[in-house]
């Protein structure tokens, strides 16, 4: 029990520095490597408390995959953080105030007075025999079936609107159809020899010569 | 546990929309630009094949489905088809307009028909977590209309702001429904609504969540104060867009609301009532105030539905059936209205031009004396002017707050409902007594949208002479429980 | 001898574990860079390195003093702490998927349920390396090729993903140990045959997870000098060129656990059971996984690079359709149990 407590806090200090360093970096890719040590630390707190899939997962989709478009992202744009940051000290104190507020408020009401361990007691451990994924996966296909297939609808409409919004023909591009490169056959589908006395001055290269190098 | 397939009749009408919208993504696909009306066909027949099978499958005593995540009641019902019937009207008043700018395309009906889809998954959520999901599937698909026009700066802007204050909003509704979560250990409505009333209000972490739904609620009625996001979005979306976000979804905000607050946490009533006031009064004064000083007709109509969602809430705050009643009434009266009101927008706009401005109506009587008609209606039902049914619907939520001996916030109402009038009545004076500019051209419609913005328009005037039709049926919706 | 290693600390066990793993995975990379020239070489019809001890076998170690010896040069406005790290996220990952990897009938350093979530988990950290590397060398070159890195790896992680979920679907469980058991019955019965297209894709999603040629474009000399890397000199790329070896291997033995039936013998039980050298065991997964290591050097001498836009459009366009219809195949025969896979 002693090592858990100790991994507990370890990581959830990580967690908690780690959050911190992403909104006080100056710089953007610093911020969001920080906030991928948040994310990993996170998903090590949620192996801690059983939830090993959850960790995994967390891991693997936004660790794994979503971070890295983001790193992607910024790492692409040059992100004038001066800019960003102009007026930052002015609205710091009422900003900090709201925010000191608003963290009292929210430690009153979730602190240990209504969610402490007499109100949720540690649940005993599951085991090793008990296999989270698996009993997660019967839960959401029978029980939340329905939200599931509704939260299937929501990622459909996130495909579509990302495509509507930057998807453009660009009639000048150059690029040329896999299927049609393959389909090009030996002879004179690829080089057309042409026959032309090798003295006299020819004017222009037949054009589609131009248009078969193409492909 | 085997699968029931009787889960599946009541979500026949969302099935439906999701076939459409799924039809016309891959219909799309193989048209030419020339053919790109028949998604618009398409659209609409999935819409009628809905509200037909929302009256086949509606009806009856109240029943509970997917292991409580959905509900089939007289709310679900009436309000579905009222979500479906306006969203009709939407498409057809958009058409013209898309086709005008190159825009009839397949995505915006797709995206709009997982709009109602989200908005058909609200209104029969019987879990929090459903009525977040779906509320979610709208705002998405929202934001993405919103933005819609991509070369046009405003509506980027438009629909960055929708986008981060809807994700805030979303954010604290969120919250909220954690914290109802960890008070009531489950995210059932019916469950919820029992384990609050043998806790009561001794629980301060009850209180807390409903502060969080409440602001949530609050910004997707976009109530003062989280209504920030309303006037810019209203001005800076393309028109269709706005026709959109302006008219069902106040019904899906209302279902949301009547789902959250007054079937999951009824015992509580006291509570979201005092806040529901705040946010009635702040609403109705502010929106109806800053109308009077605009001068841009998109924006004089965001403040306006401010104001509108002021008195929704008065309807909401009593805690009454009959308060419900008359807020639902409201609510989809409101919608229809809304519709009209883009509608006419959406016909005085041409290629090249967009009716934005109060000007732009100018002596719309001299080029169109029907769609003038039209108009008038729908100013008369917005400023409570009998025989209007918005004049019946103010009359009921005001009622329903005076019998609660709220008579203060009764007055209120009315003095700003007054105070309202003003803004909706100069409308009428442009319509009616200015002359047009010189070079407005006349106005051509097809005769879709002439039918369409009849039935509009006339429906409101029907309703207001005889609005027991409407208004049993959502008197008959609360009676149920 | 079994009394002594209980009496030894658990934590004294567990890292005895651990270089009983890594170390043989280190000599398999040391020479399995020289097997690469050397094959290489043979199929291009020359000698391959030959000079160091008798033909050659000392390369390797040769190779690593020279690297050891050599200065580390941090470019001007490198970011140093990222610059010195990324070698280290790039091989972290790679060693510690074998924690999970199963020799053996149950002999596996950690026995988890979700042993297949974690490699995937893990695998997919590996471009971090990269990403940061690219970014932190503050170089074109290195920057070019770290960006068309993340971008084939995120989009054939997706598709080899799939590929795996197939291969759980068709075995009903995450632990590598049960997927293997899942597929006793001799060579037909291994999910090869059954899951013959996510075998494919998943194989060439791992080339180009690897960014082995003809998925190099990431380091794609030709055009970018050496991608991600150019800047790295001494020990830094030894250390990218240790994980990419590293992460072939992993490859390789994933490939012939999850498809090839792993430590099972390919001929019927009945024939050997018992029969020394026939019967399962280490040495068949040993040989698939040389069989396929050296598949991996065969196709990086056969075929010509793949163009970027190519790359892309096989990853999204070609493989991820069609692992996502070939889940669906293997859903629907788990479901009905067609035989002989699923008749039980």
């Amino acid at each position: 029990m002693g090592f858990e407590k100790f991994l507990f806090y370890l990581f959830a200090l990580i967690t908690l520095w780690a959050a911190g360093m992403v909104v006080s970096r100056r710089n953007p890719v610093h911020a969001v490597l920080f906030l991928v040590l948040a994310f990993v630390s996170s998903a090590a707190l949620w192996i801690l408390m059983e939830a090993e899939f959850l960790g995994i997962v967390l891991i693997l989709v936004y660790v794994g995959a979503v971070m890295v478009l983001f790193l992607f992202v910024v790492m692409m744009l040059d992100v004038d953080i001066a800019a960003l940051r102009a007026g930052f000290i002015d609205y710091l104190p009422l900003g900090l105030l709201i925010a000191g507020i608003m963290a009292i408020e929210i430690f009153l009401i979730v602190g240990p007075a209504n969610f402490g361990l007499h109100a949720f007691p540690a649940p005993a451990p599951a085991g090793t025999d008990l296999n989270n994924t698996r009993e997660l996966g019967l839960l959401l296909y029978t029980v939340y079936v329905y939200p599931v297939e509704i939260a299937s609808v929501i990622l459909l409409v996130a495909i579509i609107a990302a495509i509507r919004l930057t998807l453009r023909r660009r009639p000048d591009n150059k690029y040329v159809d896999p299927a049609r490169q393959v389909r090009v056959k030996k002879g004179p589908d690829r080089i057309r020899l042409v026959k032309m006395a090798s003295e006299t001055p020819v004017p222009v290269v037949a054009p589609a010569l131009e248009k078969e190098s193409d492909e | 546990m085997p699968f029931d397939a009787a889960n599946l009749v009541p979500i026949l009408p969302e099935i439906a929309i999701l076939i459409t919208a799924s039809v016309v993504l891959i219909v799309d696909l193989y048209l030419k630009d020339q053919d790109k009306g028949l998604n618009h066909s398409l659209s609409l027949i999935g819409l009628v094949i809905a509200i037909a099978l929302t009256g086949a499958v509606g009806g009856g005593e109240r029943q509970i489905f997917f292991d409580g995540n959905l509900v089939r009641d007289g709310i679900s019902d009436l309000l579905k088809g009222a979500i479906l019937v306006v969203s009709i009207l939407a498409f057809i008043y958009a058409r013209p307009w898309l086709k005008d700018r190159g825009m009839l395309v397949g995505e915006f009906y797709v995206l709009g028909l997982f709009a109602v889809l989200g908005m058909l998954v609200m209104v029969s959520a019987n879990s929090f977590l459903t009525l977040y999901l779906g509320l979610e599937l709208q705002a998405l698909s929202l934001y993405a209309l919103v933005a819609f026009d991509r070369d046009s700066k405003k509506g980027a802007e438009a629909a960055m702001k929708y986008f981060v204050l809807g994700a805030l909003g979303s954010g604290l509704l969120l919250y909220g429904i954690s914290m109802i979560y960890g008070a009531t250990g489950s995210i059932e409505l019916g469950p919820v609504a029992q384990a609050v009333a043998a806790q009561g209000i001794a629980n301060k972490v009850l209180v807390f969540g409903i502060v969080f739904l409440v602001i949530g609620i609050g910004f997707k009625f976009g109530a003062v104060p989280f209504h920030m996001w309303v006037p810019d979005i209203y001005e800076g979306a393309p028109t269709p867009a706005v026709l959109f976000l302006g008219s069902a979804p106040k019904i899906a905000a209302f279902a949301l609301a009547i789902r959250m607050l007054v079937e999951g946490l009824p015992s509580l009533h006291a509570d979201w009532q005092g806040m529901l006031i705040i946010l009635a009064v702040l609403s109705m004064g502010l929106g109806n105030l800053v109308a009077i000083a605009q001068t841009n007709i998109k924006r004089m109509l965001a403040y306006s539905a401010i104001g509108h969602a002021g008195f929704i809430f008065l309807g909401l705050l009593a805690g009454s059936q009959q308060g419900y009643a008359a807020a639902m009434f409201y609510a989809i009266v409101y919608a229809v209205m809304s519709a009209g009101a883009f509608g006419i927008l959406l016909i005085l706009s041409r290629k090249g031009f967009d009716a934005e401005n109060l000007e732009d109506l100018k002596g719309l009587n001299d080029r169109d004396s029907w769609y003038a008609a039209m108009m008038t209606l729908v100013m008369f039902s917005m400023a409570g002017v009998p025989p209007t049914v918005g004049f019946m619907a103010k009359l009921l939520v005001l009622e329903s707050v005076v019998r609660i001996d709220l008579v203060w916030l009764a007055l209120v109402a009315v003095a700003f409902s007054i105070i309202g009038a003003f803004y909706y009545l100069r409308v009428i004076k442009f319509i009616y007594f200015d002359r047009p500019a010189p070079d407005a051209p006349i106005l051509v419609t097809s005769g879709g949208v002439r039918i369409a913005m009849t039935a509009n328009g006339l429906a409101l005037l029907a309703l207001g002479l005889f609005p027991a039709a409407l208004l049993s049926l959502c008197q008959a919706a609360f009676a149920v429980q | 001898m079994t009394e002594l290693w209980n009496a030894l600390p658990l934590v004294i066990q567990i890292l005895l574990k651990i270089t009983a793993i890594l170390l043989p995975l280190l000599g398999l990379v040391a020479y399995y860079t020289l097997a690469e020239r050397k094959v290489i070489g043979y199929m291009q019809v020359r000698i391959g390195p030959n000079r160091v001890g008798w033909r050659g076998v000392l390369q390797p170690i040769a190779d690593a003093v020279k690297l050891v010896m050599k200065e580390i040069i941090i470019p001007t406005k490198a970011d140093k702490t990222l610059f010195l790290m990324a070698p280290m996220l790039a091989i972290a990952p790679a060693m510690a998927v074998w924690a999970v990897f199963p020799f053996d009938e149950g002999l596996v350093l950690a026995d988890i349920n979700a042993g297949l979530l974690y490699i995937l988990a893990l695998s997919s950290l590996g471009v971090y390396g990269i990403i940061i590397a690219g970014w932190a060398s503050n170089s074109r070159y290195a920057l070019l090729g770290a960006m068309r890195s993340a971008a084939q790896m995120v989009a054939y992680e997706i598709a080899m993903g799939f590929a795996l979920v197939g291969v759980l679907v068709a075995a009903g469980s995450l632990n590598l140990g049960a997927i293997v058991a899942a597929q006793q019955g001799g060579l037909f019965s291994w999910f090869w045959l059954p899951l013959l297209p996510l075998f494919g894709v998943y194989l060439i999603s791992g080339v180009a997870e690897t960014n082995r040629a003809p998925f190099d474009v990431a380091e794609g000399e030709s055009e970018i000098v050496a991608g991600f890397h150019v800047e790295y000199s001494g020990m830094g790329f030894a250390v990218f060129f240790l994980a990419e070896y590293a992460n072939m291997i992993l490859i390789s033995a994933l490939t012939a656990l999850l498809f090839f039936g792993g430590w099972l013998s390919p001929l019927p039980q009945v024939w050997v059971d018992g029969v020394f050298l026939l019967d399962d065991g280490f040495h068949w997964l040993l040989l698939k996984t040389l069989f396929f290591m050296y598949l991996l050097l065969w196709l990086r001498a056969t075929f010509p690079r793949y163009r970027y836009d190519q790359i892309m459009r096989l990853g999204w366009k070609v493989f991820i359709p069609i692992t996502i219809v070939w889940i669906l195949v293997v859903a629907l025969a788990v479901v009905y149990k067609l035989p002989p896979w699923w008749s039980v």
